[in-house]
């Protein structure tokens, strides 16, 4: 293993140490059929036991439970509960404008993949597949997918501005989209409209550095985007900095829409913010119970 | 030079440069600040977004203005410029600069110097020869040098504590060849000084400076009838007022003012004298006379022993009536009244009044314990004076044994020499050996012993003879006990037994011995023989300063003027001290008086004053001022603002609101608080520590302390916290004395302090660490019982928890508080002894408790403490020991109280 992906391993589960085993929210399983951590509450595929019911014609002789009907004149058969695997598949936005960091704070890059590796983490300990949306192989169970999406994480995308990728996005499955959503939002409306159309629903975690939240800037300034194909040359950046808030608040109110329509979440955070907060509020988004 | 009127300038060529200015301010002009660069994904949110205000590319231009300002300004500085140009001084042949030195030129050396040193400039400037040379120098023949060489000089020069003469001067100025000459006068008329201008004025042009201000000098203190007389000289008219002080050391040894006298000067006089009464303990400590605001060793006049006047005790032999003339105590009342404060009465009150000198005359023996008082006042630095007599010689003090209040051991009896009943004649004395204090003194012919008692000979008493008759016989004994002295006359102290008490020589003998002082200043006979060290040497200016090693001078020129052989001071001999001043009893001073026509002048030099520091400092402030405009411009100024602000809020004094802000809060809940070490790990440690209490007092048991707070021993009020924890660390520097007293007070009302070494190992108290080193220094002022290891029945181990040991990231290590009463005893049918009342105002430990309380903000452990579950543990024991340290300080002995369960339960049983 290489030693960024085992190093951001090693971090993804130290953050989710305090939590639970995370069992995300199924709603259509029907579709599924991996054997997963889901108890349907009626019997089925699984291995919990469920109920002893009375043998009936049909039943096999190899299902009946012997041992329990021995105590009594009848024959019983042993019923499991049936169980189901959810997946859940990240896009966790690697485009250069992630890589921005202020002094003191770490990369977006980083806090959205420590995000999804440790939401991975407690979903693979839940029994859940996951998945990557832009990986080739479709979600899966067990470290050894904990490892694989760790790799695919560290490659990185030349764009300047990320656009989620629909490619592995299974019907009925769940997915998290963490970027800054800073570049254009028409290809995350496609993506987020192609996914509820496909039953899929989600959370969008809006990362953000606090220098983007504060703009902190006066004077002469030229601005560069990450991958330098943006300039915006100001003399007087002071001025600039109302105009840009409000277009960051409605831009954040746009994804909130956004997410109100195909009934997805969303969540802004901060990298000045600890993470394990985000993680919490994943987590609970996740599992969301009606 | 290029003058302008007013102003001149030294290097005009410069001022050319000022033709730049116009291209500069074109070049500032076409390059506008840079842009920063910066790096920011947020871009997409600006594009599109104008600037609301145009601003011009080009520098603005009140910054333009500035920075022109400053380029000017450091070309002007740069250029020389002068103020008040001086003339140029005509005269191409090389200077000669001649300064007195005295001690008159002391008080405004500085402007003489500066005087000196303009004129040194412009032969400089001219490029001219010169010469310096001073009066207290003495050269063959002054040497020409290069003006600049000699100007280098100038800051060296320093004024010497006497008067030179202007001989040495004499001697060469007669050889001048065709020099011009400055002469920097002192004004106080002196022999030559007419002599010399004559040698130099046939040398060439003479400019003589003279301050106009008088010079002052302060005579020797003189003591007569009981009162100080002061005499201040002057050489110049006009009214004035002068205030000369005493000073001294006070009696804890610093040195300070003890008297003051003011004084004025009638229209012309050049003499007042004022007289000054003091008390004897403080005329006795008064060490100089100074006359106040003048810098000059003639201003300073030392005082040695002709101001003192010992306390001498006299005890004579009891009860006998005799007559007057044939008392032994006659004689030295009469030598002793004139210059020393004689007391007599019983030997207790005589002690009692710490006398320097005791004198016992013709007393044989004393009761024990006033013998032994006076032995021991003897060892402490006083003089024992004893004369013999018939009692003396009657008893056997001093036979067959050591006394330890007499030199030597005496014969049995005496003897008489030149009596009737005896042959020979009456013995002379020898003359008085090298060794001996008396060395020197002449001996007066007439000066016989009749009868005497004997030494015993024994292995030292010869070393112990400092006189001796001329037959060889000791007359003068003397040994050292402790750091005093005892002396034995072995004739009587009335005229008796010899004629020496007739004699002066009695006078001057009892004055060497330091018995008596001398009101006036020696003579030459009186110091002959004599040899005297420098203690402190006065500087030209009147400074006074210990002289580490000196060469013995012999007495005789003792009597001289000051000079450069015998420097002013203070100068020792055994315990007499003589001082020597610069300006001795009889002086005068007078102004200096130069030949007709000639008046020396003072003001002639207009004073150049160079700008162009002034004008270079401008340029500096201009630049500054220039990169914080630049900096604002370009956005870069918010680094430096804050630090500026840094700057501020930490000079402001809001530190001491917060303060009372924190105690009001403390005084109105139950807070912790440590003890700021200085050590910023461990005062964070502490305060983590103390806020995990805290939280576990709050969680556990019904004190809800408030946030713990830090606190400054020296300047914060304890009184409002119940426990303090004080974490000793080694480089911690103790408290002043002040915040002592408070801890003592804090204690004393009930305060406790938790002592913590953090080490583990200290509470042994065969403390070898350096926290526990450091932690005995530091409480060693404190107002501490006696400790003891804390024993198992203490109410500590059961105020809230029973506990029996105390963990914390240590264990195993002891508990020391406050030891139980020894009379405390096992209670009926209790485990526990029936203890004191109160609480320990101290506990004493060394298991890093703070570092096994420390939570950080989420209220996780800071700091691990042991392993696994055996470390939580002991980690839960530490919080138990400080849950109970807090009850025992809020609940005092309650817990002990239980002590009285079984007899409650008895009594409500009946």
């Amino acid at each position: 293993m290489s030693q960024p992906a085992a190093s951001l391993r090693g971090r993804a589960a130290g953050l989710a140490q305090p939590l639970p085993p995370l069992l995300a929210e199924a709603e259509h399983l029907a579709g599924g059929v991996l054997l997963g951590e889901h108890g349907r509450r009626r019997p089925g595929l699984g291995d919990a036991f469920w109920q002893y019911r009375p043998a009936m014609q049909g039943d096999t002789a190899r299902a009946i439970d012997w041992r329990r009907s021995a105590r009594s004149d009848q024959h019983f058969v042993q019923e499991k509960e049936w169980q189901a695997a959810q997946s859940v598949v990240f896009w966790v936005d690697r485009a250069a404008s992630m890589h921005f960091a202020s002094q003191g704070h770490p990369e977006k890059a980083d806090r959205a993949a420590l995000l999804a590796l440790s939401l991975s983490v407690l979903l693979v300990r839940g029994g859940e597949r996951i998945g990557l949306t832009d990986m080739a192989n479709p979600p899966a169970s067990g470290t050894l997918q904990l490892e694989r999406v760790a790799r695919h994480l560290e490659t990185q995308s030349s764009a300047d501005y990320g656009a989620p990728d629909t490619t592995m996005l299974p019907a009925h499955s769940r997915a998290v989209f963490l970027s800054d959503f800073m570049g254009d939002l028409a290809p995350l409306e496609t993506a987020l409209t192609t996914a509820a159309d496909r039953g899929v629903k989600g959370a969008l975690v809006h990362i953000l550095d606090p220098i983007e939240e504060a703009f902190p800037f006066d004077g002469r300034v030229v601005f560069e985007s990450m991958g330098g194909t943006l300039q915006h040359e100001t003399r007087r950046a002071g001025d600039l900095r109302a105009r840009y808030l409000d277009r960051l608040a409605r831009r954040k109110a746009a994804l909130e829409a956004l997410t109100r329509t195909t009934g997805w979440r969303y969540h802004c955070h901060h990298t000045g913010t600890p993470a394990a907060s985000a993680l919490l509020w994943l987590y609970h988004a996740m599992e969301r119970q009606r | 030079m290029f003058g302008l009127g007013l102003i001149g300038f030294t290097t005009p060529l410069l001022l050319a440069a000022l033709i730049a200015l116009p291209v500069l301010w074109w070049l500032l002009r076409a390059v506008p600040p840079a842009p920063i660069r910066r790096r920011f994904p947020g871009v997409a949110l600006l594009l599109g977004l104008e600037d609301e205000d145009q601003e011009t590319d080009r520098t603005p231009w009140w910054l333009l203005l500035l920075r022109m300002a400053a380029i000017a300004a450091l070309i002007l500085g740069f250029a020389g410029p002068v103020l008040n140009p001086d003339p140029p001084r005509d005269g191409a042949g090389p200077l000669l600069v001649f300064i007195d030195d005295g001690w008159a030129a002391a008080t405004d050396w500085s402007t003489r110097i500066d005087a000196a040193d303009a004129a040194l400039a412009a032969a400089e400037q001219s490029g001219r020869r010169a010469a310096l040379v001073t009066a207290s120098e003495a050269p063959e023949v002054p040497a020409l040098q290069a003006a600049g060489t000699v100007r280098a000089r100038l800051a060296g020069l320093v004024p010497v504590p006497w008067s030179p003469g202007f001989d040495a001067a004499l001697g060469w100025a007669a050889g001048l060849e065709e020099t011009e000459t400055l002469w920097l006068s002192d004004g106080v008329a002196r022999d030559g000084r007419g002599a010399l201008y004559k040698a130099f004025n046939a040398a060439g042009v003479v400019t003589i400076l003279e301050p106009p201000a008088p010079r002052l000098a302060l005579r020797p203190a003189v003591f007569e009838n009981g009162v100080i007389a002061l005499t201040v000289l002057r050489n110049r008219g006009g009214p004035q007022d002068v205030v000369v002080s005493g000073f001294g050391p006070d009696p804890g040894g610093i040195e300070r003012e003890l008297a003051r006298v003011e004084m004025e000067f009638p229209d012309d006089d050049t003499l007042s004298t004022a007289q000054l009464s003091l008390p004897p303990e403080l005329r006795n400590r008064v060490t100089r006379f100074q006359i106040e605001g003048i810098q000059s060793a003639g201003a300073v006049s030392l005082t040695d022993d002709s101001l003192k006047r010992r306390r001498v005790a006299l005890l004579g032999g009891a009860g006998a009536e005799v007559l007057e003339l044939l008392s032994p105590l006659h004689y030295l009342r009469q030598a002793l009244v004139p210059s020393a404060e004689v007391i007599e009465g019983p030997m207790g009150e005589l002690i009692r009044a710490s006398p320097d000198v005791m004198i016992l005359a013709d007393v044989a023996t004393l009761a024990e314990p006033d013998q032994r008082a006076l032995a021991e006042w003897v060892a402490q630095g006083g003089l024992l004076l004893r004369f013999a007599g018939p009692r003396l010689a009657g008893s056997d003090a001093g036979r067959g044994g050591d006394d330890i209040l007499l030199p030597v051991r005496l014969r049995v009896g005496g003897r008489n020499v030149g009596g009737a009943m005896s042959w020979g004649e009456p013995r002379a004395l020898a003359p008085f050996s090298e060794a001996s204090p008396f060395f020197g003194l002449a001996l007066p012919d007439d000066v016989t012993v009749s009868a005497q008692v004997l030494a015993e000979p024994g292995p030292d008493l010869a070393a112990r003879t400092i006189a001796s008759l001329a037959d060889g016989t000791p007359l003068v004994t003397r040994k050292t006990l402790g750091d005093g002295q005892v002396v034995l006359f072995h004739v009587s102290a009335n005229a008796e037994w010899s004629s020496l008490p007739l004699s002066g020589l009695f006078v001057e003998m009892l004055e060497r011995l330091a018995v008596s002082t001398r009101p006036s200043r020696p003579e030459k006979a009186d110091l002959a023989g004599t040899s005297w060290l420098a203690e402190h040497l006065l500087d030209g200016f009147g400074v006074l300063a210990p002289v580490p090693s000196a060469v013995a001078l012999p007495g005789e020129v003792m009597v001289a003027a000051a000079g450069p052989d015998l420097r002013p001071g203070l100068y020792a001999e055994g315990d007499r001290r003589l001082a020597v001043n610069v300006v001795r009893g009889g002086d005068v001073l007078a102004p200096a008086r130069w030949p007709a026509g000639i008046t020396p002048g003072w003001g002639e030099l207009r004073g150049e004053r160079p700008l162009g520091h002034w004008l270079l400092t401008l340029a500096l402030a201009l630049l500054a001022v220039d990169i914080l405009a630049a900096l604002t411009l370009s956005g870069r100024l918010r680094s430096v603002a804050l630090i500026l602000a840094a700057m501020l809020v930490l000079t402001a004094p809001g530190d001491a609101r917060a303060q009372s802000e924190a105690l009001i809060s403390a005084a109105g809940e139950v807070t912790l608080a440590h003890v700021l070490t200085g050590d910023g790990r461990v005062d964070d440690i502490a305060k983590a520590g103390l806020r995990g209490l805290s939280d576990h007092l709050f969680a556990r048991t019904s004190v809800e302390p408030a946030p713990p707070v830090g606190v400054d021993l020296e300047s914060d009020e304890l009184s409002v916290f119940p426990l303090l924890y004080w974490p000793v660390t080694e480089m911690q520097a103790a408290p002043s004395p002040a915040a002592y007293a408070r801890l003592n007070r804090y204690l004393n009302a009930g305060g406790m302090i938790l002592f913590d070494t953090r080490d583990a190992n200290v509470a042994g108290f065969g403390a070898t660490t350096p926290t526990g080193r450091r932690l005995r220094a530091l409480a060693r002022p404190l107002d501490i019982p006696p400790l003891e290891p804390i024993p198992a029945d203490h109410v500590l181990t059961r105020t809230f928890y029973l506990l029996s040991d105390f963990p914390g990231r240590h264990t195993g290590t002891g508990v020391w508080v406050e030891a139980a009463p020894a009379d405390a005893e096992q209670a009926e049918g209790m485990p526990f002894r029936n203890l004191n009342d109160g609480v320990s105002p101290v506990v004493i430990g060394g298991n890093d408790w703070a570092g096994a309380w420390a939570v950080d903000a989420q209220g996780a452990p800071m700091l691990p403490v042991g392993r696994g579950l055996a470390g939580d543990r002991q980690r839960e024991m530490a919080v138990r020991f400080g849950v109970n340290l807090v009850m025992h300080v809020l609940t005092g002995n309650y817990k002990s109280d239980q002590v009285h369960v079984p007899a409650l339960l008895e009594r409500l049983g009946q």
